[in-house]
């Protein structure tokens, strides 16, 4: 996981356009990035945002997995005429070449039962599962209850998966 | 994502229905005019024919130590409600969030200001877990939670819609859909006006400046 990270850190650096380093320097088609949750006592729901970037096909992402938690769903918030709505969605399309973005107000990635609490400053570990693309393992930032996302270093936060916010790494759609 | 039924769940009883909210429109409009036309407000449009125009009223609440908390300890200042839950770890926490930058943007004047969180999910929300809560937003954030009947009768008297929704067979698998709406009250207990819950912390800090001394 390291050594990948390292190599895609240097191809940002050196601008390697993205459509030749991918293949070559990532493990997959599918990024994950800026990943952040927000602080939760223990017994609490956290809740973790986050943005993929699928250089390959279309991709789907089917579920996730943490042993921080009792539960792990994915959901979706819902402003309907001003009542908001938290709903638990089956998955999530990503489409072949896009940035999906798992945003507050939109999707999260829904933690239940807090077998600890997400302090602050801290970090958590959450494993995704794509459709074509398998398992990818995400570590995330803990910042204070109801912030949005760290600013600027988010890729020291992936493992091996972080490369969106290069400078001219981020794919077209 | 959520399948045609999510779009209407049941109400709880009590809870009033859709109807013409033209005359609470525009009592507010005064107020909240042009913001109210945005995303997010319609929910001033139902359920305020059968209640009549008064929003805000006499509660009896439990704060996070367990002890009885009315409308009446926060006489003498400025206070701004919101309704939501703890198990909600998007919405009503961004808003927390927001709500406790807006007042840090207020200087001196945040003093006037008591920042009240009311949870619309009681069975879970315990007076203990509201103060784990609240404690992780600001010392300042006043918890509150109740009996099933005494945050329902708060949550009419502000017109807040909330209703449970099945995840699954577990006891806790729900989450709750619940309006979401900043509401100002004045020193004297009396309602003075709604403020966009999802307006940013600049324009909350704006909006609640133009009502304060
Ligand atoms: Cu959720």
């Amino acid at each position: 996981m390291t050594r990948v990270f390292l190599r895609i850190v240097a191809a940002g650096l050196l601008s390697v356009p993205f459509s030749l380093s991918s293949a070559a320097w990532s493990d997959g088609p599918i990024q994950v990035t800026g990943a952040f949750a927000r602080a939760a006592p223990a017994g609490g729901v956290g809740g973790m945002f986050l943005t993929i970037v699928n250089t390959g096909p279309a991709d789907r992402l089917t579920g996730a997995a943490s042993s921080v938690a009792e539960k792990v769903e994915l959901h979706e918030s819902i402003d309907d005429k001003g009542v908001m709505k938290m709903r638990p969605v089956a998955g999530l399309s990503i489409p072949a070449g896009a940035t999906v973005k798992l945003a507050p107000g939109g999707y999260h990635v829904m933690m239940m039962g807090l077998k600890q609490p997400l302090a602050a400053g801290g970090r958590a570990t959450v494993t995704l599962t794509f459709e074509k693309a398998g398992q990818v393992e995400v570590e995330a930032e803990v910042v204070k209850p109801g912030a949005g996302a760290p600013e600027g270093h988010s890729m020291d936060h992936n493992m091996g998966h972080g490369m969106g916010n290069m400078p001219g790494m981020t794919p077209s759609k | 994502m959520s399948t045609p039924t999510d779009r209407k769940p049941s109400r709880p009883s009590g809870t009033p229905p859709e109807g013409n909210g033209k005359f609470l429109l525009g009592m507010i409009g005064l107020f909240f005019g042009v913001l109210l036309l945005g995303a997010g407000a319609t929910m001033w449009l139902g359920g305020s024919s059968s209640m009549g125009p008064a929003i805000g009223g006499p509660f009896a609440l439990t704060d996070t130590g367990g002890k009885p908390f009315t409308d009446k300890d926060l006489r003498g200042s400025y206070a701004v409600l919101y309704f939501g839950y703890t198990f909600c770890p998007d919405v009503c926490p961004t808003t927390l969030n927001q709500l406790a930058e807006a007042l840090d943007r207020l200087g001196p004047k945040a003093k006037l200001v008591r920042p009240v969180f009311i949870t619309i999910d009681p069975r879970r929300d315990t007076p203990g877990v509201m103060k784990q809560y609240v404690q992780a937003f600001s010392p300042d954030l006043i918890g509150l939670t109740g009996t099933e009947a005494q945050i329902g009768s708060v949550a009419r008297e502000f017109r807040v819609y909330y209703a449970p929704h099945r995840t699954g067979d577990g006891p806790n698998d729900y989450t709750m859909d619940h309006s979401s709406v900043l509401y100002l009250i004045g020193p004297d207990g009396k309602f003075i006006a709604p403020l966009r819950a999802d307006a940013g912390a600049e324009q909350i800090a704006a909006d609640l400046s133009r009502h304060l001394p």
